[in-house]
């Protein structure tokens, strides 16, 4: 086994570096970089010339967009990175591993909220719609279920947002604080009930927009299992309807389903840009974005690293939980 | 018709012609479908019902199950499927009796109406009855019983051995625990250790020889022959009054379906009960069954002793049947097969079902469906050509044709 894992992190190593050169390669030929994005407006009235950009550009290494200054930039990257220093970041100013740090533990705490909230109630929506296949609560609950999973989360966000926060009041309409209230400095539960409360609508788009996906998952999963020949051995033993679907049929649901939901967990640190954005809660996808668009390449390149660390394990973790919960599989 | 494929109808595939459903008619269909299904399920899910309403009374007492104008059909979306149509048979006490028929012909059905096990919601007992003798002496109707009675028939009374042992065992929990199971659901004095020992016990009983072992195995490691053999020590280990193997060597290799038949038959003998045998093979049948059963889409065309349906088959479908054992022909000839196909289970026709691949049909044959004669006291089969009031009147179509 630990022979696979090894051979899986060197594989993955490779994916990582071809990840890396892409991304980079990518980013280094967006049209606008980021000296042009931040002194357009400066060279059009004339408060710097062209020559003041052309130095500002050289000293933050974006001169040379040719092929081979590309790639000597990119292996001057490589090489630091390899060191452990993901260099600083143009837009936010300090290492790009600190902006990450710094920013990543609210994404992963409302990810892994909707997360739990999301596998609590589309496990049991799940076998529930698939032992009433075709019944009332099957169509209902599917209806439902695509509908979350078909609404874009902008869509969803800004109907919430305008339903619930702007006609009803209920909810604060975005950000992570109050800046109507002012605090006392040690007024800890306050302040953590505002920023709750604050969460509860990202949170809540969040997972409306998953429960869709893993209860349909589930659904199919079940079905397959119910129909299986084990199943109607377990019936025929005269065990109860329950003990059936509740022992015998959810062990085999349960393979497929443990293992891509453990998978999905490292992506929680990953943030959600769009739902962050639109929110304007200060998360690592809302801080990426950002830089995207700014062009704020070693950040760019810190933040989808990240993402790629992320993935690969996600799918190393996914692998290696086939072989906790199936006694039939062994890895080598 | 063009228009019809455009949009993808459903189809129903007959012998020579392909018939699309309208969109009106499937919505009809699934109406109807829906709504009989609905009747049915609310009569199996009651609670509390009273023992008078499945108390009946046994034809004849030395039968442990007797079918009774069976029905079981099958409400699909292209119309219902008369998968049993009016079965009649009975399982006499410590008999072995053999259900043969080619596929799709109902004998798995049957069998699965006797364990309430049918693919429900489609699939459906309409009418007849099962009467099942208890071992106290009751008699149970179990078309009749809500399923919550019929849990404590299943697996302790009536076992069932399946065609599939590759399949038939949970992947996920170990041969012991599948098997404690069992012991632990019907016998309420039973406690882990005691249903631990009755398991090895069964495990032993079947030729395993490392019952131990196989008992904290799970089912992937071990053979197709070892898994079959599992289930079998599962079946037993209730004492059954009736064993239900459906092609229980189907799946398996020569060398070891010669082991199973004979541990099948060595077990019948150990446990004094009866085992109803269901199979393609005549094989099989000839060296097991006491009583053979043969069905032909969804009906019994013949029924008798092993002898009699062995040496002297009536009807046109046994007699094909037995021309077409790869003993009978001699080298160089080929292996003789029945003429055409099984006549398409949707739409059934009136007459015989045999009709359009019988050698021997006759003008009365395209009309009502012929009764059951008797020739012996064991021994009936459907077929107009033994109905001598009816066979004299009519002329060969072949003949004629």
């Amino acid at each position: 086994m630990w022979r696979y894992v090894i051979k899986r992190v060197l594989l993955a190593l490779l994916i990582l570096l071809g990840v890396s050169a892409l991304i980079y390669l990518l980013s280094m030929l967006m049209p606008a970089d980021y000296i042009d994005n931040q002194t357009s407006a400066a060279l059009a009235n004339g408060s710097m010339t062209q020559d003041d950009v052309n130095r500002l550009k050289e000293l933050y290494g974006l001169a040379d967009k040719s092929f081979g200054g590309i790639i000597k930039s990119y292996y001057s990257w490589l090489i630091s990175t390899l060191s452990g220093d993901l260099g600083f970041s143009f837009l936010y100013g300090k290492p790009v591993t600190e902006v990450i740090s710094d920013y990543v533990w609210l994404s992963f705490l409302i990810a892994l909220i909707s997360f739990v909230l999301q596998t609590v109630i589309a496990i049991p929506m799940g076998i529930k719609a698939a032992v009433r296949q075709y019944g009332v609560y099957d169509y209902t609950v599917s209806v439902f279920a695509m509908i979350g999973t078909a609404l874009p989360s902008f869509f969803l966000s800004a109907l919430l947002m305008n339903v619930l926060s702007i006609k009803l009041g209920l909810f604060p309409l975005q950000g992570l604080t109050s800046a109507t209230i002012v605090f006392a400095k040690d007024a800890h539960l306050e302040i953590f009930l505002d920023k709750a409360w604050h969460l509860v609508l990202p949170i809540t788009v969040l997972t409306v927009l998953g429960v869709g996906g893993t209860m349909r998952f589930t659904r199919t999963n079940m079905l397959e299992v119910l129909n299986s020949d084990y199943i109607r051995t377990a019936r025929a033993k005269g065990l109860s309807e329950n003990t059936v679907v509740y022992k015998h049929a959810f062990r085999n649901t349960m393979i497929p389903l443990i293992t891509s939901l453990s998978g999905m967990l490292p992506g929680l640190f990953g943030g959600a840009m769009i739902t962050e954005t639109v929110f304007a809660i200060p998360g690592i996808g809302y801080m990426a974005l950002r830089a995207t668009q700014q062009g704020d390449i070693p950040f760019i390149m810190g933040y989808n690293m990240f993402l790629a660390i992320l993935t690969v394990s996600g799918m190393l973790i996914s692998d290696l939980m086939y072989m906790v919960v199936d006694p039939r599989v062994k890895l080598s | 018709m063009g228009m019809m494929k455009i949009f993808k109808r459903k189809k129903i595939q007959g012998i020579d012609d392909t018939h699309y459903l309208t969109l009106k008619e499937e919505i009809r269909i699934s109406k109807e479908n829906n709504k009989i299904i609905r009747q049915f399920e609310r009569r199996k899910a009651r609670r509390n019902v009273d023992e008078s309403e499945y108390l009946t009374q046994m034809r004849d007492p030395s039968n442990v199950v007797e079918f009774d104008e069976l029905h079981t059909y099958f409400y699909t979306e292209v119309g219902t499927v008369k998968a049993v149509n009016g079965v009649s048979f009975d399982i006499p006490e410590g008999k072995i009796i053999g259900v043969v028929g080619e596929s799709g012909c109902g004998k798995s059905v049957t069998s699965l109406s006797l364990m309430q096990l049918v693919q429900a919601p489609q699939g459906q007992i309409v009418s007849g009855s099962i009467r099942y003798k208890a071992s106290d002496g009751k008699c149970y109707d179990v078309t009749k019983m809500p399923t919550s009675e019929m849990l404590k028939i299943r697996g302790k009374d009536i076992a069932m051995i399946f065609q599939e042992p590759m399949t038939s065992l949970n992947p996920v929990f170990r041969i012991g625990e599948q098997m404690d199971e069992v012991v632990l659901l019907h016998d309420s004095s039973a406690t882990p250790e005691s249903a631990r020992k009755r398991s090895i016990e069964m495990l032993n009983l079947v030729g395993i020889a490392m019952a131990d072992k196989v008992y904290s195995s799970y089912p992937h490691e071990l053979s197709g022959g070892m898994r079959q053999r599992v289930m079998i020590a599962m079946a037993l280990s209730c004492d059954p009054r009736l064993i239900i193997a459906d092609e229980p060597t189907t799946a398996l290799d020569v060398t070891i379906q010669a082991q199973i038949l004979d541990l099948l038959r060595s077990v019948m003998n150990r446990i004094n009960g009866s085992i109803m045998l269901i199979t393609h093979d005549l094989g099989v049948i000839a060296e097991m069954a006491d009583e053979v059963v043969v069905m032909y889409a969804g009906r019994i065309i013949e029924k008798g002793s092993v002898r009699e349906i062995f040496h002297n088959p009536r009807h046109p479908y046994t007699i094909g049947l037995m021309k077409s054992k790869p003993g009978k022909a001699t080298q160089g000839e080929r292996l003789y097969s029945i003429k055409g196909q099984v006549p398409n289970p949707i739409n059934m026709p009136d007459h015989c079902y045999f009709y359009n691949r019988c050698d021997h049909r006759m003008e009365i044959c395209s009309k009502a469906y012929p009764e059951m004669l008797q020739f012996s006291p064991t021994h009936f089969s459907s077929c107009y050509l033994y109905d001598e009031n009816k066979v004299g009147d009519t002329k060969n179509v072949k003949e004629s044709e």
